[in-house]
């Protein structure tokens, strides 16, 4: 992070406050790219207004809807709610990142043989989320929906049924109603 | 939202120095409540402290065998944490019935104790509110306040706390550790949050400049299970109407020990001291627990439309307390 | 993908699905030209009065703003043809929320500051928000939405219900309900050499291109509007929204490109509502279930800047027969923002209460509710006596009661529990009206045996240039991926709004017909065509000019399986089946795809989406999309689509009925009916929410 002008954050309390813009470096779908931007600007406004890529879509800018989906470090977040200076460093994946060349993640071709879209606004959103999804199934994380276990704690991935993916799937809304041929589609990729 | 600086300190005493500092700071960690609220208009800080990548972020045991979280810990992570899924699954339910899996994989364990009430009014700032604006009024009392208290309110607010957390904590006996520039101090959860009293603009008792820095528990009371319900207007990613944390232990048919809180009632997670009293050794029936229960609800004052609130707690405590004695664990 | 050509029907896969799966379908605010300013409306803060002062030396001063339009110095406007587009040209504030400037910067953030900075000073009036049954300034409109005359009435409905020996006399009351696409309304102007160029969320770019034509005053060929990819609207971008004018207007005033998103706390008051009802329905039959008397009677709001009622007592002017019938509406106006379409206008609202009421009069009957529909077919369309020229309802009941296993249901109520949940089932019938717009279209062959057709439809989601290029391979001859379909851009050959179900009719009509003219020409020639090519252009002035001598009408059956948890009040559907009966189905995936979206969002309506007017501060309390609760993946359990195919005559080339609205209709009586049979609680009122069933509940 370059605060502009000069940053000097030894002893903040006696210093004046740093500028309220910074240079700094995100790591996108696999290419560093510096920015220079308002501390204000989110990572959703920086890659749609910034860099470029507009797959990640504005539907609520409050974290309420899940448009924004992305991938950081891996993990799905709302992109709308994270200011992109604090993400400094950070791996951003967005939906232009999924697909290896002309071939399609595998999620994003089960949701086009699924016709798990309609008017395709909430989808980015919703194919980052699955892969995310997927992602945290695989290390073990439990759901609302997860069995709770008294005393012992499950080993491994936790298994996908329909009724997992529709409670980890919960925070990407979909209007056209498309959530049962979302769910299938992940059904088809699920392990 | 206006302009603001940004720092990134390297250490709690060089956060919370960077803090006292700057009067009009906020510390910034996973920013799903604080960046909406300054969306909103609501906060509007000159500097964020971005205390994210402190060294927060770990769950590890304590020397008693109870739990230390940091302040950091993404809430993804805590309720997945093989040491709060097997000893306290109220807080792990409690985590996952919260936001979404997107909110959950960003918010901190700090900042979730932080978060600010969902009433309308205090969201949007071209409403007078007495939290937001102090002594420009309480709209809520008469108007739209289906989703708000029915304990501990006053005359100039009936917010309610949303933390799903919270509320697991305050039935686990949780503490909570703060670092400020007056040194660190430790004050229990259920003594964290505060009622509204005539100034509902404090949440919380935390002072300026303060900072969360980890959340303890204490070890398990042996024999103790737990569990969090959550009632809500849909099925998932909805604030509660109002839900429970219970924990209890059942010895020969009796109630050995028993912690109860609720949420979505009050300014705060509610405690329920008046039904654990009631419970505390007395036989562990359903007709105990309605007792219990209705001996915390009779301090209710429902507003004209939230009276459903009280029967929803009811039910959901009589509930979980049935629901943890039919599988509460011989003690060892 | 096969390279023959498909039977119609065939479930092809979307057109521009890679390109949305990919995330390079661009929209309406994803076209920002180099040195565009940003816009942000500042919405009025009370409920109505006039603006006495407008201070903007605060917002100017916010680093980035570049302007700040409010009625002192925004361009003015020509009368436009919606009131609602009338935005910075006086002082009026007709309700909470419509817009009194627009702040214009360098960036997004700035653009924000700067409309918190704007200081509005107002003189208020008093207000009136709150709709009421009885309430004083109720009035019969003319007409009610859709062209529909106010008051229907047929024998004498009062005598005949107050002597008919079983009666029902219920009252249904609804809250406004709200569109909520996931694309906030946004346009992205510009103005180059005199032409402007507007990228538009809308259902519909020509009707956009018309609207800001005679606003702007200025000719339609020097616009063009564009709507490539929108992101769902639901009939809330079916007419042009204050957001294209803003940002036409403000290009036009900086001479800058302008983008315009709508904040999604905003929407609720400028992009239209489904407006709240009270409906009493009235039900007169003898013992066996036959009908003798209907009356469906409803009051609603509009807004004092135009008047929309909702048609919503239109449905039972065609579902049941009856000799003696009133159906009336009557509304009135407040200071609340301008309802509008949303979804099956009418018939949502409406199917609601009626098949509440049919299912209301079953149990008082003890006859099945499927039974005592099949009872009341009529033979001819009870209004006007016009014969359906397809009617297949019983079908769609009697198939999905099979499909569904309706008839091992326990009719008594409370009959069925699981642990803390208690079951029930509920039917309902749909109904949706076959509408046809005029619409033009070209059809181009290349020589090198490639076919591209121009129609300015727009695919909001429905799969429409999908279907397009089906309708124009077959009547060509050639596999749908050798013809290219040209959409969304109101230069290409006029088209009718995606709304009413229309689109795939009106479109397609044009498209067949075009098509067929030039396979007609191609038929004639021998030897390779010309360099250019050979264009063939048709336009259906004179097919939708006639009117049918039939009643054209789509309907449905919904089968729902509910569980109530006895405990807290919340009500989860287990299951949910819908058979139709809408001509043909022209392409199977696409099709279902809207069947079951109608569908969820009934599940909506029924159970999770409410919206109130609060009463002091005339606004909608639920405004943003954490306490407007539209369904969740988690809400929406696998639901089956099903459909009758019907072979149709008198519809269009294709066959076929729209079926883009039909799934919501019925959908919130048959969740409503099934929670009475799980819990004996009869509700008249939604979303079925915990507060609502907690004081029925053991």
């Amino acid at each position: 992070m370059d605060p502009t002008p000069g940053n000097d954050d030894a002893d903040a309390a006696q210093v004046p406050l740093p500028g309220t813009r910074s240079t700094f470096s995100l790591d996108i779908n696999g290419t560093a790219r510096t920015v220079t931007l308002d501390h204000r600007t989110t990572v959703l406004d920086a890659l749609r207004e910034h860099l470029g890529l507009t797959g990640a879509k504005k539907g609520c800018d409050h974290g309420q809807c899940g448009a924004c989906t992305v991938l950081v470090d891996g993990r799905r977040a709302n992109s709308c709610l994270l200011f992109a200076v604090a993400q400094e460093g950070a791996r951003i994946t967005t939906v232009e990142g999924l697909a290896d060349g002309d071939r399609l993640h595998p999620v994003q071709a089960a949701f086009l043989e699924r016709d798990a879209l309609q008017c395709g606004y909430c989808t980015p959103g919703q194919i980052c989320s699955a892969v995310g999804m997927l992602g945290e199934a695989a290390d073990g994380f439990p759901s609302h929906v997860t069995p709770p276990t008294a005393t012992t704690v499950p080993e491994g991935p936790a298994a996908l049924g329909a009724e997992e993916i529709r409670e980890r799937m919960s925070g990407n809304l979909c209007r056209c109603g498309a959530y049962p041929h979302i769910v299938r589609a992940i059904e088809d990729v699920a392990p | 939202m206006k302009p603001f600086s940004y720092l990134r300190p390297r250490s709690v005493a060089e956060a919370v120095r960077a803090g006292a500092g700057h009067p009009g700071a906020r510390f910034l960690g996973g920013g799903t409540n604080l960046v909406d609220l300054m969306k909103l208009g609501v906060e509007s800080p000159g500097l964020l402290i971005d205390v994210s990548r402190l060294p927060l972020d770990r769950v590890t045991r304590t020397d008693d065998g109870g739990l230390r979280i940091g302040a950091t810990v993404r809430n993804s992570d805590l309720a997945a944490h093989p040491g709060v899924r097997s000893d306290y699954p109220a807080l792990s339910q409690a985590l996952l019935a919260g936001a979404s899996g997107q909110l959950r994989n960003t918010a901190t364990t700090g900042g979730n104790l932080l978060q600010r009430t969902r009433c309308p009014y205090f969201q949007d700032v071209s409403k007078p509110c007495n939290k937001r604006l102090p002594g420009s009024g309480c709209p809520a009392r008469e108007g739209a306040h289906r989703d708000l208290a029915v304990l501990g309110h006053s005359q100039d607010c009936v917010a309610t706390n949303p933390s799903d957390m919270a509320v697991a904590l305050a039935a686990l006996d949780a503490t909570v550790r703060l670092h400020g520039p007056e040194g660190e101090r430790a004050v229990p959860l259920t003594g964290f949050h505060r009622l509204p009293g005539d100034n509902p603009d404090q949440d919380t008792v935390i002072r300026p400049g303060e900072l969360i820095t980890e959340v303890v528990l204490p070890p398990r009371p042996d024999g103790a299970v737990s569990l969090y319900r959550k009632a809500r207007d849909r099925a998932s990613y909805a604030f509660a109407l109002a839900s429970v944390a219970a924990v209890l232990t059942v010895r020969d048919g009796r109630v050995q020990h028993a912690a109860l809180a609720f949420g979505g009632l009050a300014h705060r997670p509610w405690r329920a001291r008046a039904a654990e009293d009631v419970l505390r050794g007395a036989p562990a029936t359903d007709e105990t627990f309605a007792r219990a229960v209705d001996a915390e609800l009779e301090a209710a004052v429902p507003l004209r439309d939230n009276g459903f609130k009280v029967t929803l707690a009811r039910n959901l405590a009589i509930g979980a307390l049935a629901g943890l004695t039919a599988r509460a664990a011989p003690p060892r | 993908m096969s390279q023959a050509p498909q039977p119609p029907g065939a479930p092809v896969v979307r057109r521009e699905g890679r390109e949305k799966v990919t995330g390079t379908a661009r929209y309406a605010a994803e076209h920002a030209p180099p040195g565009c300013l940003y816009g942000w409306i500042v919405p009025a803060t009370v409920p109505g009065g006039v603006v006495t002062a407008t201070r903007t030396a605060d917002a100017l001063a916010v680093p980035g703003v570049h302007t700040v339009l409010t009625p002192d110095n925004a361009p003015r406007l020509e009368d436009p043809d919606d009131p609602i587009l009338s935005v910075l040209q006086d002082d009026r504030v007709p309700h909470r929320g419509w817009p009194v400037a627009l702040v214009l910067a360098e960036s997004l953030e700035a653009a924000r500051a700067g409309a918190a900075a704007v200081r509005v000073e107002y003189r208020t009036t008093g207000h009136d928000v709150v709709l009421t049954g009885d309430h004083p300034g109720l009035y019969t409109p003319e007409q009610a939405n859709g062209g529909h005359p106010a008051v229907r009435e047929r024998g004498d409905a009062e005598a005949a219900f107050a002597s008919a020996p079983v009666r029902i006399d219920a009252t249904y009351t609804l809250g406004g309900l709200h569109n909520h696409p996931m694309e906030p309304h946004a346009s992205t102007a510009r103005w180059a050499d005199g032409h402007l160029t507007v990228h538009d969320s809308s259902q519909g770019s020509t009707t956009v291109r018309d609207s800001l034509a005679r606003a702007l005053g200025i000719d339609k060929d020097h616009i063009t509007v564009i709507s490539e990819h929108v992101g769902g609207g639901f009939g809330s971008k079916g007419t042009p929204r204050p957001q294209v004018v803003l940002a036409s207007m403000a290009a036009r005033h900086t001479g800058r490109p302008v983008q315009l998103s709508l904040p999604r706390r905003y929407m609720a008051a400028v992009v239209g509502h489904r407006a709240p009802t009270v409906q009493r329905v009235r039900l007169g039959a003898d013992r066996e279930g036959v009908l003798a008397s209907v009356s469906h009677e409803i009051v609603t709001h509009t807004s004092t800047v135009a008047e929309f009622v909702e048609q919503a007592a239109v449905p039972a002017r065609v579902m049941y027969a009856s000799p003696h019938s009133r159906t009336a509406h009557r509304v009135t106006a407040l200071d609340v923002p301008t309802p509008s379409w949303m979804r099956a206008p009418g018939e949502a609202s409406g199917m609601y209460a009626l098949e509440s009421a049919m299912d209301e009069l079953a149990c008082a009957l003890g006859i099945d509710p499927v039974e005592l529909r099949l009872r009341n077919e009529p033979a001819a369309e009870p209004d006007s006596g016009r014969p359906f020229s397809s009617r297949n309802l019983a079908a769609c009941l009697n198939d999905g009661a099979r499909r569904f296993g309706w008839h091992e249901r326990d009719p008594g109520p409370a009959a069925r529990q699981e642990g803390p949940w208690l079951l029930g089932t509920g039917v309902a019938s749909a109904t949706y009206p076959v509408l046809v717009s005029k619409s033009a279209a070209s059809a181009h062959a290349a020589p090198d045996g490639s076919y591209r057709i121009g129609v300015n439809a727009t695919d909001i989601g429905t799969g429409a240039r999908t279907v397009l290029a089906q309708i124009a391979a077959s009547v060509l001859g050639t596999p749908p991926e050798n013809v290219r379909i040209d959409i969304g851009n109101s230069d290409l050959p006029a088209g009718s709004v995606a709304g009413g179900s229309s689109g795939t009719a009106s479109w397609g009509s044009a498209v067949h017909k075009a098509a067929t003219g030039l396979a007609g020409r191609l038929a004639g020639r021998t030897g390779p065509l010309p360099p250019e090519g050979v264009t063939v252009t048709a336009d259906t002035a004179r097919e939708t000019g006639e009117e049918s001598p039939y009643a054209r009408h789509a309907f449905g059956a919904h089968f729902v399986e509910v569980a109530v948890d006895s405990l807290t009040g919340e009500v989860r559907v287990r299951r949910m089946l819908g058979v139709f009966a809408a001509g043909h189905i022209l392409n199977s995936r696409t099709a279902r795809s809207q069947f079951i979206g109608g569908m969820v969002m009934g599940l909506g309506m029924a159970l999770t989406e409410g919206s109130t007017m609060d009463p002091v501060f005339g606004d909608f309390t639920e405004n943003d999309l954490a306490s407007y609760h539209v369904p969740s993946c988690a809400d929406v359990p696998d639901i089956q689509a099903h459909w009758i195919d019907e072979d149709d005559p008198h519809l269009n080339p294709m066959g076929s009925k729209g079926i883009g609205e039909i799934g919501i209709v019925g959908t919130a009586a048959a969740i409503g009916n099934a929670v009475r049979h799980a819990t004996g609680a009869r509700l008249r009122t939604l979303p079925l929410t915990p507060d609502k069933l907690l004081p029925y509940l053991p």
